[in-house]
């Protein structure tokens, strides 16, 4: 217990250790921005398809799961848009989203890293004078917190869209139930809540990918075994995050 | 120039640098050898910084390495180029951009003028017509060429190779031998070079370091390394049968 206890806190050191040469003062801003784009495209546009496929066969699904547990003539059937929506809105496309993120994004951004570090290319900035962490890792991290709450908005719609036609085709609830119940009590504060919980999730994303991928020792194995921890370990990171925010926001 | 000494370094209480103490002249090819596993890239390594030294001090002329502050070290290191092992070159950018990119992040030159400084440099290490190449479209030899090229784009007063001949085949090799030689004589840089291979020490060692089991066991030119009585030095340098042939005869 007490070596598990000394390796999470030597971690969490080393972490806070990293972002703080991360967050130094950028060398050429004008580099950076370049960088951010590049992020923008690589982290973000990249995940639209997979965002938009999961979201619209999760929406559909929902729908289908509620549509058959509230087959109760006490219930109204406006239920299954509503339950439908607040799923999506409040976990779907906020915390489902990240986990999927943390896996395709996140060994993404380890592997890169730890092949870079292996091949002695973080090692060629260092010696350049280039501060490396925060040249490779800040623009992620900007690029995730930017892009990252249009994925959210994005895998709202699609889920929403996806319930509604899964909906009447498998003929468990009609076209105008449906929208009615998305209408019925709508709270505009969860969509903010949904945002904010992305944003965090975003920055764990990436901060703790980037981490484990800055961290590799070794050779090609050892990338895929940090790129193996970095998902795990950003995924538990945001299931604890999302406990904590869900607490805070909505109590 | 650039001085150690007494450099002590290890890890996890194994040493592997024991006591070193060497002076890297400028306008010299000064190669470090020995053995694989023998401390020579952690020697180099801690040179120019990438390790910490438990004990010891690295003087850059008149400049102590050691106690530099982070901002100090980072302008010295804008004096310095190095050339990696697998040459390090960035997988996501091209020949061009990889020359450039020192320029691009320490001077103030226009896309025209980095260019122009590109190319010389490209063109100095016989590079032509591959400007658009990604590293994985080039052989490994045009890699360290660029890798090279890279290294003296900012016109540095140091240069460090680590094993710039490995997995080159004998002829390429020689080449980049020739041309970090040329390029230390024209620039008037302190380089040091870390190899293991016999070649090297015989085209361009200036001035060679025989490392052994972490401590400096020999020093000397070239030539004398051919007449050395050095038992351990002579079981490095005469490994082979053919090279055995020549110094001991049948």
């Amino acid at each position: 217990m007490t070596m598990y206890t000394m390796r999470f806190f030597n971690t969490l050191g080393s972490y806070i250790l990293l972002l703080g040469k991360v967050f130094a003062r950028p060398e050429k801003k004008k580099i950076y921005y370049k960088q951010v784009v590049k992020e923008i495209e690589n982290l973000g546009l990249n995940s639209i398809g997979i965002v938009a496929i999961i979201s619209f066969f999760m929406g559909a699904v929902i729908t289908i799961q509620t549509a058959y547990n509230t087959e109760n003539p006490l219930l109204p059937s406006y239920l299954i848009g509503l339950a439908a929506r607040d799923s999506i809105l409040l976990e779907f496309s906020s915390t489902i989203v990240a986990l999927i993120l943390a896996g395709k994004v996140g060994s993404q951004i380890a592997s890169e890293l730890g092949t870079m570090r292996v091949t002695e290319q973080i090692d060629a900035l260092e010696i350049m004078g280039v501060n490396s962490a925060s040249y490779l890792i800040l623009p992620k991290i900007v690029a995730a917190l930017l892009f990252n709450p249009f994925l959210c908005m994005l895998s709202m719609i699609v889920g929403v869209l996806g319930g509604w036609i899964a909906g009447v085709a498998a003929g468990v609830v009609s076209s105008q139930e449906y929208i009615n119940g998305i209408q019925y009590a709508f709270i505009p504060y969860y969509i903010l809540y949904a945002i904010i919980k992305t944003e965090v999730f975003a920055f764990i994303i990436t901060s703790v990918s980037s981490y484990y991928g800055y961290s590799v020792t070794g050779g090609s194995l050892e990338v895929g075994k940090f790129s193996t921890k970095a998902v795990v370990s950003s995924s538990v990171v945001i299931l604890l995050f999302n406990l904590i925010l869900t607490q805070m926001l909505l109590s | 120039m650039i001085r150690v000494d007494h450099i002590l370094k290890s890890f996890d209480g194994r040493v592997v640098l024991d006591d070193i103490s060497a002076v890297f002249e400028p306008g010299k090819t000064n190669l470090i050898i020995g053995q694989s596993g023998s401390g020579k890239t952690v020697l180099l390594k801690s040179i120019v910084g990438l390790h910490a030294v438990d004990e010891g001090l690295i003087y850059y002329d008149d400049i102590l390495f050691n106690k530099l502050d982070f901002r100090e070290k980072k302008a010295l290191r804008k004096q310095v180029g190095m050339l990696f092992q697998g040459g390090a070159l960035f997988d996501s950018a091209t020949v061009e951009e990889n020359v450039m990119y020192p320029l691009e992040m320490f001077t103030d030159m226009s896309e025209d003028e980095m260019r122009e400084r590109a190319n010389i440099c490209l063109k100095r290490v016989n590079i032509v017509n591959a400007n658009n190449l990604y590293p994985s479209e080039i052989s490994g030899g045009m890699q360290k060429r660029v890798a090279i090229a890279r290294a003296i784009a900012l016109n540095p007063k140091y240069l460090f190779c680590d094993e710039p001949n490995s997995g080159l085949d004998p002829r390429t090799s020689i080449v980049i031998d020739n041309l970090i030689k040329e390029i230390t004589e024209e620039y008037c840089m302190t380089t040091i070079v870390n190899t293991h291979d016999m070649n090297s020490v015989m085209g361009i060692g200036d001035k060679i370091i025989y490392i052994y089991q972490g401590k400096k066991w020999w020093e000397g030119t070239k030539e004398e390394i051919l007449q050395s009585d050095n038992v351990e030095l002579n079981d490095f340098v005469f490994a082979s049968k053919l090279a055995k042939r020549l110094r001991y005869g049948d």
